[in-house]
């Protein structure tokens, strides 16, 4: 209990002092009392696996206080589509959100919603750690790694142009503000989370001006970081020895397209986007955690889903905000229910029903206390 | 016009008339040799039956497998002489990539190691790679990944036709920075070379009896680059109706392809997606010692390993896995029409191959490079001995 104290205490200090280094210090107040966290349930299995989620937090009495918010977006004045006013002006106010998976209708006319989230919060980075799951085995094991992704520019930008009939040029955009900003937030969540290197993932003996600004920032912002090791690897090359032996990487860094190739390869290494959690980090403290798989509308209210990804992505939330206890608690109870593979859902190798396998890891979480 | 590009024009004529008049064309064209249409016309053999072919050493490790390859071929008595060219990566001037060219025009086939770029220098100093392929028109990058018996690999069973565009894509090295800190980078995709790839995909389909082709791209977030792209593999794909076509988008394919990978026959993209699937798919079987490359444009073939590493780490230590050169220099045989030849080396690495005494280090063996080689030697004598015997 000492340890579990003094270790969330100097987590506090360092997130106090990260907080004091950066521009606009963001007193936080989840030190003492409830935190609330605005919910974005979603679509498709959303709601049942967000429910599961407040389910499982309300066992392990973790201090958070849930706001529930629809995120469907309205045409605002002058035409442009926006999200509602009552889900921004909540996650203005709680600064933390947890999402599920949102469905975008294809005739909608509107942007599609992860894209309109980002843009109004600035959600700068993609982090998303992948850690091998005892219990549900894949062919690689000793997974440990997290991979960090620029997620407002480079290769999606959507500038596109068709130049003369035949001949399209999309634009790759790498700005040094956007390299500088994902390399410090890299090195920052390496050192807060006792990482002991970052990879810098690149094309720059192709791409030599793009991916050679990239690489520029990141080895200033290795400089200031000293105390964590810092290599450059070519994506290629990252890729070839992903494949064969993952337990050599750590922290990846790296801009958008090859972040998104690289993050969803080391999610199929620890078992697809049904276990893998994923966070959203924005500018003035914003964080959204959201569960990357899709809204599964074929078994969306029959109590199928799987809500490990969405309970993950909460864990990763609450260690965000500092709750290490609850944090390591929920995600035993979780990992534990798993490897017994007694109650787990049907894509995790069982035939249970979400509600049973939420209720064991409820009953696991009420037995450690 | 050089003697090549008329018989490659006059190739091209020939298959087009016959194809739409076959009678006429039947007598002017059956004292030719059948030639298969995805690969190119070889060049005819200069002197006394001899294949002269362009050796581009490169930098780590490819001096060294180049040596072996020399030694392979003479043992083997193979009609092939090599002319060596070295590219020297440290001069800033092109003069030395150039020669290379140009004796690969001289003489229409290539073996290559991989020519080291420090991508520290300013944007002036290109890849010396990309510009031999792009100068060339080397349009199609082949690799053909299959799990090997005697390999130990965590997937079984993977045999996957990746078919890359070589020239344009994401390699255009086409940069400018407008404003300072804003640096933009152009991709380009144009509708001939995509049609020109995905016909090359599916013919190579058809000849090799491959029943499906995957396009991969990401069109749902470069609607217009991807989008064309997806579009002449679907124009193409009608013209194959005995070979079925899907789509898949690269991140769902990374992931597909380190949970079952058999699902895979063959598949087609642009340049980037190429590198990315191509490297995934050859750590599935094995690693970068095991997969050879070979690169074809219209009238010049340039084969080398697969994933393209110079293997600086491990350079003249008699620890590098010969065998995606060795194999590479098979293709290059197949290439050539030398087609015994090919076959007896190559049957002689797949035996070595199995031996897991013999693997090097990135299999997780002992062996050294000249270990392997000598074996492989003594195992095509072995077979010699046996057909002259009998």
């Amino acid at each position: 209990h000492e340890k579990n104290v003094s270790l969330f205490f100097n987590c506090q200090v360092s997130r106090v002092v990260g907080t004091l280094l950066k521009d606009n210090p963001q007193p936080r107040t989840f030190i003492r009392g409830i935190q609330t966290v605005t919910l974005i349930p979603g679509d498709g299995i959303g709601p049942e696996i967000s429910s599961a989620v407040m389910k499982i937090f309300e066992a392990a009495q973790a201090p958070i206080k849930w706001e529930k918010r629809n995120v469907t977006a309205i045409q605002g004045p002058g035409g442009k589509w926006m999200i509602p006013p009552d889900a921004k002006e909540s996650m203005d106010r709680n600064k933390i959100g947890l999402k599920g998976p949102l469905n975008t209708p294809i005739a909608a006319g509107h942007p599609s919603m992860n894209l309109l989230l980002r843009k109004t919060f600035d959600l700068y980075a993609n982090v998303r750690p992948c850690v091998s799951i005892e219990g549900y085995k894949t062919p690689y094991t000793d997974v440990n790694l997290v991979t960090i992704r620029e997620n407002t520019e480079g290769e999606y930008s959507g500038i596109e142009h068709v130049i003369v009939d035949g001949v399209v040029q999309s634009i790759k955009l790498i700005t040094e503000q956007a390299s500088q900003r994902i390399a410090e937030y890299a090195f920052e969540y390496a050192r807060n989370n006792q990482r002991a290197s970052v990879t810098a993932v690149h094309k720059a003996n192709i791409m030599r001006m793009s991916d050679g600004l990239f690489l520029r920032k990141c080895r200033e912002a290795a400089e200031k970081h000293k105390d964590v090791k810092f290599t450059e690897m070519y994506l290629d090359t990252v890729c070839l020895n992903m494949v064969q032996d993952p337990t050599q990487f750590d922290v990846l860094v790296m801009p958008n397209l090859y972040g998104d190739i690289l993050s969803d390869l080391c999610a199929g290494l620890i078992g697809g986007l049904g276990v893998t959690p994923s966070g959203n980090i924005g500018t003035n403290g914003v964080a959204i955690f959201e569960s990357v798989h899709g809204t599964a509308p074929d078994i969306a209210g029959k109590d199928m889903a799987n809500p490990t990804a969405l309970l993950l992505s909460a864990v990763m939330m609450l260690r965000h905000m500092g709750l290490h206890g609850h944090a390591k608690k929920i995600e035993a109870a979780c990992f534990d229910t798993i490897r017994e593979k007694k109650v787990v859902t049907k894509d995790l190798g069982g035939n249970s029903k979400c509600s049973e396998f939420t209720d064991a890891i409820c009953q696991r979480v009420k037995d450690m206390d | 016009m050089t003697a090549r590009s008329l018989s490659s024009v006059s190739g091209v004529l020939k298959s087009v008339i016959s194809s739409r008049w076959p009678g006429v064309c039947a007598a002017a064209t059956c004292n030719r040799r059948h030639v298969s249409t995805y690969t190119t016309i070889p060049p005819p053999a200069q002197y006394g039956g001899r294949h002269t072919v362009t050796l581009i050493p490169g930098d780590g490790i490819g001096p060294e497998l180049a040596n072996h390859v020399h030694e392979l071929f003479r043992f083997c008595c193979v009609p092939v002489d090599f002319e060596v060219v070295n590219v020297d990566p440290s001069i800033a001037s092109e003069g030395d990539i150039n020669n290379a060219i140009m004796a690969i025009r001289r003489n229409g086939v290539a073996l290559k190691g991989n020519i080291e770029t420090n991508h520290n220098l300013p944007p002036s100093y290109k890849s010396r790679n990309n510009l031999l392929r792009t100068t060339l028109d080397l349009f199609a990058n082949v690799m053909h990944c299959q799990s090997l018996p005697g390999v130990r690999t965590r997937h079984k069973n993977v045999d996957i036709m990746i078919i890359r565009e070589n020239t344009e894509g994401e390699y255009s090295s086409l940069e400018h920075e407008n404003v300072p800190g804003v640096v933009e980078c152009l991709k380009i995709i144009t509708r001939t070379k995509s049609l020109r790839i995905a016909d090359y995909a599916f013919r190579m389909a058809r000849e090799k009896g491959r029943r499906r082709v995957t396009a991969v791209h990401k069109a749902n977030i470069m609607k217009l680059a991807d989008g064309l792209f997806l579009q002449c593999c679907k124009e193409v794909a009608s013209g194959y109706p005995e070979i079925s076509f899907d789509s898949m988008i690269v991140d769902n394919t990374t992931m597909q392809l380190v949970s079952r990978p058999q699902q895979f026959d063959v598949m087609v993209m642009p340049n980037l997606y190429g590198n990315v699937v191509s490297n995934v798919c050859a750590g599935l079987v094995g690693g970068p010692g095991l997969v050879p490359g070979a690169n074809y444009g219209d009238d010049y073939a340039v084969f080398e390993t697969g994933t393209r590493n110079t293997g600086k780490s491990i350079a003249n230590r008699n620890t590098a896995n010969p065998t995606a050169m060795l194999l590479a220099s098979c293709l290059l045989l197949d290439h050539l029409k030398l087609h015994a030849y090919a076959g007896m080396i190559r049957r002689a690495i797949l035996t070595i191959v199995t031996e897991t005494r013999l693997h090097t280090a990135d299999l997780g063996g002992q062996g050294s490079t000249s270990e392997v080689v000598q074996s492989i030697m003594n195992a095509i004598q072995s077979t010699r001995a046996h057909t002259l015997s009998t």
